[in-house]
């Protein structure tokens, strides 16, 4: 029996600030001590706040240390793990009292938060199946097995509501329905991990912090909808992620609860993990299934639906690993427990990956309905540095973006749609002023243009032509008849892709331009970038009432375009001039600026 | 796996050893100083002798901490026992054979010590 656990993130977040070495560090420690009978060191998956990570926590107190370092370690086990003093100063500003400290739960970027698919990580070991039992974990699988028919199965997932949570949103209780009813010899479930839109990392967060709620919802799934085998297609980017999974795998199979006969119901299921090589169009269901099957993952027409023939031409159950994560909790709590969360036609919650211009980045999970508001200034701790809040970017490169006029907006499928955005996966990039809309557009649909599978032309031609007009746009060669044409191609493009990939490039860029209309008429007609990003349109100039001519800016120059003498003001030669910026980084006046 | 008693076995056994993940509550709190003068007049095996107590029992909504020096270092090991809603009893000169007596009669029965607190050793 250990008197205090001390739970450190093993997420990919702050492995990338060095939590290995501090777990190492904290071992050898303890043992030094000999307190390593008395303290458990547990590596969890993420507790959401990676931006002040790594994270510790220590319990029984419960106390929430932030950005540890390994030289922090001696410390926190000399204080606190010997002496029982907290270290205040590692503490989580936001927990402390005056003589206590506030539980996690408590705090802004907490309080609001619901968690359901993320309700293990950061509480449970991920490597050990003993401490996801623990938390109820593969009770909902019992229950199916042992009490329910596949069908009341279906018709629980149906009543809660569930709708896909990779984006799309389509009703997963329906979903499993068409599969169902498809007879077949072999039939089989697969798990979509193949998360691929810049700044998001949701499912990998599941996957690391959870990964057997996801063997367990998988192998629901299968026994609902007649399926024996599963596999999950998961980016070989996450390598955490994928060795834990098949810690999981494994360990599930021992303990009987993957294989032949589980819970003596005479149900088998197995699973297999499938790495994906990076490609974003493998995220598209029906690429996805052609790269497992060890084919280039290129997309093929719809219909047939992978219910009627998916993988290796069988009837095929694919959702989301967040869509997955939900299921358990269900099936266990019913589905009143997950409807009664959310909107009317969006229920439960959503995950978010929140990114960007914002002071908490990291990893939340909200009730359906919450506003941008709540989310960006109470759970996110608003824009840092004092500046204004412009737009947010959900879905990535298929998403659109809402503008702070917006922002008071119910967060669901419906009202996305509405607003003409969507949801998307759950990427959430937040911008301020100092972000050009025009440069974000480009940015995503460079993004398309590389990842453009190439099999049909409107995706793999459009979007280059868009590209160029983007470009033209954002060099300040742009007119007018430029954004009509902007918007006809990206309509076309819509209305004439062959996947997913290429129904949704022109979103991003024609959100921008629903909503920034006005940004992209000062690049073609005004030749001006208002936010001062796009370099072409831009000229650094020296204002000489405020330049000391201490000579500087001229030293740093790379381009030697600053002329002037010591004590004189300074001027910039504009036909030599980079806009690089460099002079403006090194005026200790504020002497410069960009226009 | 080839039943859920069998699961529900393995979840109540992984679970007692997590409860001190679930905080403290509104449940029974037991603090021992762990100062200096606390860990060299013996405070480590009693903390000890508390969380096995606590465990063996499986009492739930007990939660055992450590604190730092209250400032009555000769009467160390101190123990202290918060109870939502009643005064905070304070155990003084603790020993490892003291805990279970204080888990039996205090903890579970709800029959404070008396022969173990300060005030009762104070007055000698």
């Amino acid at each position: 029996m250990y008197r205090s656990h001390v739970l450190v993130c093993g997420g990919t977040g702050c492995t990338s600030s060095h939590s290995a070495e501090i777990i190492a560090a904290l071992e050898s420690e303890l043992k030094a001590k000999g307190l390593e009978n008395e303290i458990k060191v547990v590596k969890t998956g993420c507790f959401g706040l990676c931006a002040l990570g790594p994270i510790m926590i220590v319990y029984p107190e419960g106390c929430f240390y932030s950005q540890v370092t390994v030289e922090d370690v001696p410390e926190i086990v000399e204080e606190h793990l010997l002496k029982g003093r907290m270290v205040k100063r590692l503490l989580y500003d936001e927990t402390v009292m005056k003589d206590e400290i506030k539980p996690l739960s408590e705090t802004n970027f907490y309080k609001k938060q619901k968690r359901i698919a993320l309700r293990n990580c950061g509480v449970i070991d991920p490597e050990n199946i003993d401490e996801y039992i623990a938390m109820d974990g593969y009770q909902a699988l019992a229950k199916c097995l042992t009490e329910l028919k596949p069908e009341d199965v279906i018709q629980i997932v149906k009543d809660s509501g569930l709708r896909g949570r990779g984006g799309g949103g389509f009703p997963t209780g329906l979903k499993w329905s068409f599969t169902a009813k498809n007879n077949a010899d072999q039939k089989y479930v697969v798990c979509n991990a193949d998360e691929g839109d810049p700044g998001a990392f949701m499912d990998r967060s599941v996957l690391e912090g959870d990964p057997h709620c996801i063997v367990e919802a998988m192998t629901i799934c299968g026994y609902a909808t007649g399926a024996t085998e599963g596999y999950v297609y998961v980016r070989a980017e996450y390598p955490i992620a994928v060795s834990r999974l098949q810690k999981a795998i494994e360990q599930a199979r021992e303990y009987g609860l993957l294989g032949k006969n589980i819970f003596n119901s005479g149900f088998d299921f197995d699973l297999h993990i499938r790495l994906g090589a990076g490609a974003f169009v493998c995220g598209e269901e029906t690429a996805l299934m052609t790269s497992i099957e060890g084919n280039r993952g290129e997309p093929r027409p719809r219909p047939p639906y992978p219910a009627v023939k998916g993988l290796f031409a069988k009837p095929t159950t694919e959702n989301n690993v967040e869509t997955f994560a939900n299921i358990p909790q269900i099936i266990l709590n019913g589905a009143e427990f997950f409807n009664s969360m959310g909107t009317e036609k969006s229920s439960g919650t959503k995950v978010f990956a929140l990114g960007g211009k914002i002071n908490n980045t990291g990893l939340v999970e909200i009730p359906m309905g919450t506003t941008l508001r709540e989310i960006i200034e109470d759970i996110g701790g608003g824009v840092p540095n004092g500046k204004k809040f412009k737009a947010a970017q959900t879905g990535g490169p298929s998403g659109g973006c809402i503008p702070a006029s917006l922002m008071d907006t119910p967060i669901d499928y419906d009202n996305l749609t509405a607003i003409g955005c969507m949801m998307g996966s759950g990427g959430l990039i937040v911008m301020d002023e100092d972000n050009c809309m025009v440069d974000i557009a480009k940015f995503f649909l460079n993004f398309t243009v590389d990842e453009s599978c190439g099999k049909c032309t409107p995706c793999r031609i459009g979007t280059k032509k868009m590209m160029e007009i983007l470009d033209k746009i954002t060099s300040g060669k742009g007119t007018l008849e430029d954004l009509d044409e902007l918007e006809r191609l990206a309509y076309y493009i819509k209305d004439n892709s062959l996947c997913g990939l290429g129904q949704t490039a022109p979103n991003p860029v024609l959100a921008t331009l629903r909503f920034f209309k006005d940004e992209y008429i000062a690049h073609v007609v005004d030749k001006k970038c208002p936010a001062g990003v796009c370099k072409a349109l831009l000229n650094f100039s020296i204002d000489a009432d405020k330049c000391k001519g201490c000579t500087a800016c001229a030293r740093k120059c790379p381009a030697g375009a600053i002329s002037g003498t010591v004590k004189n003001p300074h001027v910039i030669d504009t036909d030599k001039c980079l806009k690089c910026g460099v002079c403006m980084d090194t005026c200790r006046f504020n002497a410069i600026s960009k226009k | 796996m080839k039943s859920l008693e069998e699961l529900m076995a393995i979840r109540d056994k992984a679970k007692a050893s997590m409860t001190d993940r679930e905080g403290t509550g509104d449940g029974i709190r037991v603090v021992v100083g762990m100062a200096t003068c606390g860990i060299a007049a013996g405070a480590r095996p009693v903390l000890n002798a508390f969380v096995e107590e606590v465990a063996k029992r499986n009492l739930k909504n007990v939660s055992v901490a450590q604190t730092g020096c209250i400032g009555m270092c000769q009467y160390e090991p101190i123990v202290e026992v918060f109870e939502p809603g009643k005064e905070k009893v304070t155990y003084v000169k603790v020993t490892a054979e003291k805990v279970s007596e204080i888990v039996a009669s205090h903890i579970v029965n709800g029959n404070p010590v008396v022969d173990y607190t300060v005030g009762a050793v104070v007055k000698d």
